[in-house]
């Protein structure tokens, strides 16, 4: 059966790298999900159905940490041994936050905006470009992972919790006025 | 290359034995049952020919009727005929109130959570009423297949919570029939046309039938079908375009308050020319009373439905944006249920993906089809079959957190079977047992969100607040059955549930909770703050009033001691009010009037911790 101890990207079949076939990693994923899926044991013992959920379950959670980058670079830390419990952690980059302050509030007042939708589809679209930006740098920084260079994506990574949040209250205020305008 | 070993699934199983299973579509107004014969699939009739199985059942004297039989009995026996069933199940005695009149059925006063229908053969729950209208179709099956069925897939809307889920699959055990799993009709529909066409890319099922409407986006690629969002309105449907129809004839015909006998025949004329608008630009209309004759075009029709038509494609927007994708991405799009025979329908659908939809199956058959393909590969008959559905479940799942508040533990549109954990701690000094709230929904507060199941976790040993560790784990199986556990780490306690809550959401509750999750989202924003806000207060209340408790006397002289106490009311003067900005500024003052007391009370802890223990000791133990 599956060896559920080994690591995400041992069981993708995939070097441990932050910069990923996400084609390949996809293909490799139905594959899996082929042979072990509880739908391929619906008529076999209880014992393997239960085994199957377990499997199936686990290449689940391996699929969408690998995929996600964010969740990439924090199970990469967490193989290095940091634990990144950034809950408790913030960055101290006050330009950083600075600019979400002022992000925020350009966010808060988009609705006065001549062409509201406009101007919010362009917001998601900046902030969709500083998270591609942290994303570049920390694939960077993951080429040739010095302490500095894991101090550095560490901070990157309590920086794209600000900037995924952003992102996610920007899409909702565009499924709002998308549904009040169109 | 070799990932890993994997027992085959279908070693079991001698070679050419062929098993016999059957996909079942558990209507709300019919039902049908399908199944692979000679690598055919197809729905399996009557032996009068009638495929479709009005989803009645009658309790009379001789004994219980299914279908058309027991629909002829409905006349004059309508309490001890059950019909729409389906809108009963996983729903609990307090969710009847919600269905309001719509069901005319005597329901038993019961200390049972569960509701049961008074008829002539005793009281009945909604789990057996189905239970009757599948051993019907199980048998139909087992007779036209000539064997005993190994196995049933059966259908449900992708809306459907993990209670109406639970109901199905107990009424199917209930009629004797294995359930292999249970599928979402919209994904049963693009297995029919999948397969068939052998299509890959992005496909979007557009599901509406009488009083449902059903959005599915998927990903087909050599076989596995990836649900990437669903989304809907549960409460839209055709029996809505009837009502915008029988309301113009009211206008046209000067019907102001019509009683209960002329609003059955308004809504018959009014389905008729619906119906007869599916072929004909236009169609006569003749009421016998109030006598009245005129005609409605299909331009005028088409007026009257477009908005209802709209809101279907706003639920289709959704659903692309939850599956991060856009409109011209879409390679195909499949058409389910009756409703879908309006032209409107299809234009607009049409024109909002950019294509022609696909219309080839019967929609009235195309979920049973799709079924009994499933059915068929999950009984071993197809050891090579490539195909795989990787499904999702509809509505996020959550914890209920301090102040009201949602925790989404698993959010909607992930792939299932799925685990996910999040780790808890105490709130309070010396706290041994902790309440766990299940809860469905999109909304941020737990008063919006749908209640599925309440445990608690006791034993927990006594610590100091934030000290322990509760992991609650949250499970999804591939039916999209939940389950849930705690557990304390430092001491291994253990709590678990299987999630079999005793009423789900209703269908309308489900598209309302969609709705307002986007309409609510600010204000729900402004509310959580202030909970957020109000929970701080308390915790620092709290924390303050033990402390002066403990030591308050020894520490302050009541000079001090009454500037505290000032601060405090004004704290807490502030929580019972809704100002969120003003409580958090009256938590600072407190905390900044406390500076002082705080310090002595470290310096008096770490004396007494210190006494009794050497330097040397106490350096040892810093290591």
């Amino acid at each position: 059966m599956l060896d559920l101890s080994q690591n995400f990207f041992e069981l993708f079949g995939l070097p441990v790298s932050y910069t990923i076939d996400n084609t390949l990693l996809r293909e490799r994923y139905r594959e899996l999900q082929r042979s072990i899926h509880p739908d391929r044991y619906a008529s076999a013992s209880q014992q393997e159905q239960r085994l199957a959920m377990q499997g199936s379950t686990f290449i689940n959670e391996a699929f969408e940490t690998l995929r996600d980058p964010l969740g990439r670079a924090q199970y990469m830390l967490r193989l290095r041994g940091i634990d990144v419990d950034a809950d408790k952690e913030t960055t101290k980059d006050t330009a950083f936050l600075m600019e979400q302050l002022e992000l925020r509030e350009a966010l808060s007042e988009i609705r006065q905006q001549a062409d509201p939708l406009g101007a919010v589809a362009d917001f998601v679209d900046t902030v969709s470009g500083k998270l591609n930006r942290v994303i570049h740098e920390m694939a960077a920084d993951f080429e040739n992972p010095s302490a500095d260079k894991l101090d550095a994506i560490r901070e990157n990574v309590r920086k794209m919790q600000f900037l995924r949040k952003l992102h996610q209250e920007a899409e909702s205020v565009e499924a709002e006025l998308e549904e009040e305008l169109l | 290359m070799a990932l890993l070993q994997i027992a085959e699934p279908g070693q079991a199983a001698a070679p050419h034995e062929h098993k016999l299973a059957a996909g079942i579509d558990l209507g709300t107004t019919n039902s049908l049952v399908a199944s692979v014969r000679s690598g055919t699939p197809e729905t399996l009739p009557d032996e009068k020919g009638e495929h479709i199985l009005p989803s009645v059942v009658a309790y009379t004297e001789p004994g219980v009727l299914v279908g058309s039989a027991a629909l002829a009995n409905a006349h004059g026996d309508a309490l001890n005929t059950i019909s729409s069933v389906k809108r009963l199940m996983g729903r609990g005695v307090e969710d009847l109130r919600l269905l309001g009149d719509e069901l005319p059925y005597d329901f038993a006063q019961t200390d049972s959570s569960v509701p049961r229908i008074r008829t002539r053969a005793g009281d009945v729950s909604p789990v057996e009423v189905s239970a009757e209208i599948l051993k019907v179709l199980g048998k139909r099956a087992e007779s036209a297949l000539g064997g005993e069925l190994t196995g049933v897939v059966v259908t449900v809307p992708a809306y459907f919570d993990d209670a109406q889920r639970q109901a199905t699959k107990d009424a199917a055990t209930l009629a004797g029939l294995r359930v292999f799993r249970l599928l979402n009709e919209p994904t049963a529909a693009a297995i029919a046309y999948g397969l068939d066409k052998g299509a890959d890319g992005i496909h979007a099922i557009y599901d509406l039938g009488g009083g449902t409407f059903d959005i599915s986006i998927l990903r087909l690629n050599r076989g596995v079908f990836e649900v990437m969002s669903t989304g809907g309105d549960s409460a839209l449907g055709g029996d809505d375009f009837d009502r915008a129809i029988a309301e113009w004839l009211m206008q046209q015909a000067g019907i102001e308050k019509p009683d209960s006998t002329v609003q059955v025949a308004l809504m018959r004329a009014a389905r008729r020319a619906k119906e007869r608008l599916t072929t004909q630009q236009v169609t006569e209309i003749e009421l016998e009373e109030p006598a009245w004759k005129g005609t409605l075009d299909i331009n005028t029709f088409n007026g009257l439905i477009d908005g209802l038509v709209r809101k279907t494609i706003s639920a289709c927007r959704r659903a692309l944006r939850d599956a991060g994708i856009t409109a011209d991405e879409v390679e195909g799009v499949v058409m389910v249920g009756g409703s879908t025979r309006v032209p409107r329908v299809r234009e607009l659908v049409g024109a909002f993906f950019g294509r022609e939809p696909l219309v080839d199956i019967d929609p009235d058959r195309v979920v049973a089809i799709g079924a009994a393909i499933q059915a068929d590969i999950l009984a071993g008959n197809k050891p090579d079959e490539e195909m795989l559905l990787l499904d999702v479940n509809p509505l996020s799942l959550g914890i209920e957190t301090m102040g009201g508040l949602v925790e989404k533990i698993i959010p909607r549109n992930t792939t299932i079977p799925v685990a996910r954990a999040q780790e808890f701690t105490t709130f309070k000094d010396g706290q041994t047992a902790m309440a766990i709230h299940v809860v469905q929904g999109e909304r941020e507060l737990v008063d919006d969100c749908r209640s599925l199941a309440r445990f608690e976790l006791r034993g927990i040993p006594p610590m100091v607040a934030g000290a322990a560790r509760i992991r609650v784990t949250y499970r999804i199986d591939a039916d999209g059955l939940l389950e849930v556990e705690a557990e304390e780490q430092t001491q291994g306690v253990r709590a678990s549930i299987e999630v079999k809550p005793s009423y789900g959401l209703s269908d309308n509750e489900i598209a309302d909770m969609l709705r307002s999750s986007v309409e609510h989202a600010r204000d729900d924003m402004e509310a959580r703050k202030l909970r957020e806000q109000q929970v701080e207060g308390d915790r620092v209340i709290e924390a303050l009033v033990a402390a002066l408790e403990a030591d308050g006397d020894d520490l302050l002289n009541p000079e001090e001691r009454s500037g505290i106490d000032a601060e405090l009311a004004n704290l807490r003067e502030l929580v019972a009010g809704t100002d969120a900005n003003a409580i958090g500024q009256g938590i600072k003052t407190l905390e900044k009037a406390c500076d002082f007391y705080v310090e002595r009370r470290m310096n008096s802890n770490i004396r007494k911790a210190m006494a009794g223990h050497s330097v040397n000791e106490f350096e040892q133990e810093a290591d």
